[in-house]
């Protein structure tokens, strides 16, 4: 199974987490926030916090932590957060 | 209609499930995750099949939750009265994907069984990527076989930064310290004489401090990581002795290189659901009786919602509570007497552990006037002040209000609770949120197919044991 992560392809297993598959791989930050622009990757990693936001297949606000990957997913890092859309 | 729903598959949830399906009511359990077991028995998620049987063949031979349909992959994201029972909302598919099933489940009797998030403190840096929670690191490691960082510094009061220690060095990492912010766990677990002595979970515990012990890893008692320093990501932690107010004693502070932080300051509960269905909540946790009944007709709560006592305590309630349910919607029930005997005991202990590893106000002294409280709206300590100066800020609604804090995605579970300590007001009104989890604009317009409206059935009474 693969997976893009900002265009650059991932070799991912199934069952693994967005959060999970950018961690193995040494990726730690990929939001940042609409004030002071700040980086932000996984924190509570059970879905409470929402700071692990990503883009999934042009779909934002998707948690990382939460998210299971599936074949052919694209996924970029995101900009504050967009919700409610 | 003889049903109960549960909703949450940890240690309580999956004793109230079957506990209530054994009584040959049917039984609906809901999980937002993929497989069976909640925090404690999270299952690593590459290996394929779920360790606590087939969910999907419900009553097959090797189900061991026999006639209760699991929902896997499914969240909850509201429960709304209706005439003799509840209606229970979930979206099932893929996290926040806008392409989730819709789906509503009407039962007479519910059990909350949602569990407990980790508090973190906030201190200067701590919003940093590198710094997460002990529980995240714990779930990461578990769950998908990751450590959060090469060298990580542990750090928050109570025993359950051990097991995370302990696993991440499973993982791969190299622990640097486990900072303890109270009197040291070890000190209890080999006293006989102590308040703990007894306690279903103290020699899980000893192993795991023998395991650190073996590895060599340092575990400091009054002592926290108090800054995290980096540009993008975690590149160093500042470590203090802390009084016993948790003020760091001037001069004491050491610079140790890491590449991520892992604390956790004791639990909250996930009391959305519980407060949606107007359960009293007294401290932040459910109100309930002998039965595990809640203040809402029909409405049970079992497990660390209720409490903070670890696994063994939440399996005993949610036997209860499973028991209670189904004698609710008709089922003949003889009271669980023992499952209602390990709650009592377990419920001392939680008493005490909770007694032993407070959180002390000294954390406020960490703080700097730029340190953010409120990560999803970055509001600093600052920002918090001046608003709370210049408005009579009575309630945490109002302080919501006037300062922005809590008013982000994750609606103020992760700051409420500090923002309203560090305000001086009652932080209970943080936990009332109209959507106990985001659903998209798209998918609340659509339609959704209810189950099985519940009958006008003799109604069952509540489990009336007294002790
Ligand atoms: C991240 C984390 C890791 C932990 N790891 C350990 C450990 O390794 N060892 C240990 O001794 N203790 C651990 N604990 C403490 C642990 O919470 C308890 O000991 C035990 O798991 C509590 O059982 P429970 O049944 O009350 O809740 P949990 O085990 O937390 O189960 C609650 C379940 O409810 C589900 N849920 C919640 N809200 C919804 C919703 N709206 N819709 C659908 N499903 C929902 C969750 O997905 C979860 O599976 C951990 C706690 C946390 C927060
Ligand atoms: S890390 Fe908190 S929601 Fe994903």
């Amino acid at each position: 199974m693969r997976v893009r992560f900002e265009g650059e392809e991932i070799e991912v297993e199934a069952g693994q987490t967005v959060a999970g598959v950018l961690l193995s791989k040494g990726i730690r930050s990929w939001r940042t926030t609409r004030g002071a622009d700040r980086p932000r990757g996984l924190f509570c990693g059970i879905g409470v916090c929402f700071d692990c936001l990503v883009r999934v297949n042009g779909v934002p606000d998707v948690r990382a932590c939460q998210r299971v990957v599936a074949d052919g997913d694209d996924i970029r890092t995101q900009t504050g957060v967009e919700l409610p859309s | 209609m003889r049903r109960v729903v549960v909703i949450g598959a940890g240690p309580a949830g999956m004793a109230a499930a079957r506990e209530a399906a054994a009584h040959g009511v049917e039984v609906v359990l809901i999980d937002a995750a993929a497989k069976l077991g909640g925090q404690y028995h999270r299952q690593d998620a590459l290996e394929p099949g779920d360790r606590f049987g087939s969910p999907v063949a419900p009553g097959s031979a090797e189900a061991a939750l026999p006639e209760v349909e699991h929902v896997a992959d499914a969240t909850v994201w509201a429960i709304e009265p209706i005439d003799g029972g509840h209606r229970v909302h979930l979206r099932i598919g893929p996290a926040d994907g806008p392409s989730r099933q819709g789906r509503a489940v009407e039962a007479r009797a519910i059990v909350l069984a949602t569990g407990a998030y980790d508090r973190a403190l906030p201190f200067p840096g701590w919003d940093l990527p590198g710094v997460v929670t002990v529980g995240a690191a714990q779930a990461l490691a578990k769950g998908q076989g990751v450590a959060v960082g090469d060298r990580v510094v542990v750090g928050g009061t109570g025993p359950f930064l051990l097991p995370a220690a302990v696993s991440l060095i499973r993982a791969g990492a190299r622990v640097v310290e486990v900072a303890e912010a109270n009197a040291a766990v070890t000190g209890w677990l080999t006293s006989p004489r102590g308040a703990l002595a007894g306690w279903s979970k103290s020699g899980e515990l000893a192993r795991y401090a023998a395991a650190l012990v073996r590895r060599r890893v340092p575990y400091r008692s009054r002592t926290a990581v108090v800054e995290a320093h980096g540009s993008e990501v975690v590149e160093s932690v500042t470590l203090a002795r802390l009084d016993a107010r948790w003020t760091p004693i001037p001069g004491s502070e050491r610079r140790v290189q890491a590449d991520a932080v892992a604390v956790g300051f004791g639990f909250t509960p996930q009391s959305e659901l519980a407060l949606a269905t107007r359960c009293r909540v007294s401290d932040g946790f459910v109100v309930v009786d002998a039965a595990q009944g809640t203040t809402a007709p029909g409405v049970f709560a079992a497990g660390e919602l209720t409490g903070i006592g670890g696994a063994d305590l939440a399996a005993a309630e949610g036997a209860v509570a499973g028991a209670a349910a189904a004698k609710y919607v008709g089922a003949a029930v003889e009271p669980p007497l023992r499952a209602m005997a390990r709650v009592r005991s377990g419920r001392r202990f939680a008493a005490a552990l909770a007694a032993a590893y407070p959180v002390r106000a000294g954390w406020h002294d960490w703080l700097r006037d730029d340190t953010i409280v409120c990560r999803c709206e970055e509001i600093t300590k600052a920002a918090l002040f001046r608003a709370v100066d210049d408005r009579d800020v009575g309630a945490a609604r109002s302080l919501k209000l006037v300062s922005g804090v809590g008013l982000g995605l994750c609606q103020g579970r992760v700051c409420g609770q500090n923002a309203a300590e560090l305000a001086g007001v009652d932080g209970t009104g943080f936990a009332k949120r109209p959507i106990a989890s985001p659903v998209r604009l798209a998918e609340l317009a659509e339609e959704e197919p209810i189950e099985s409206p519940i009958d006008a059935e003799e109604s069952g009474s509540p489990l009336g044991v007294e002790y």
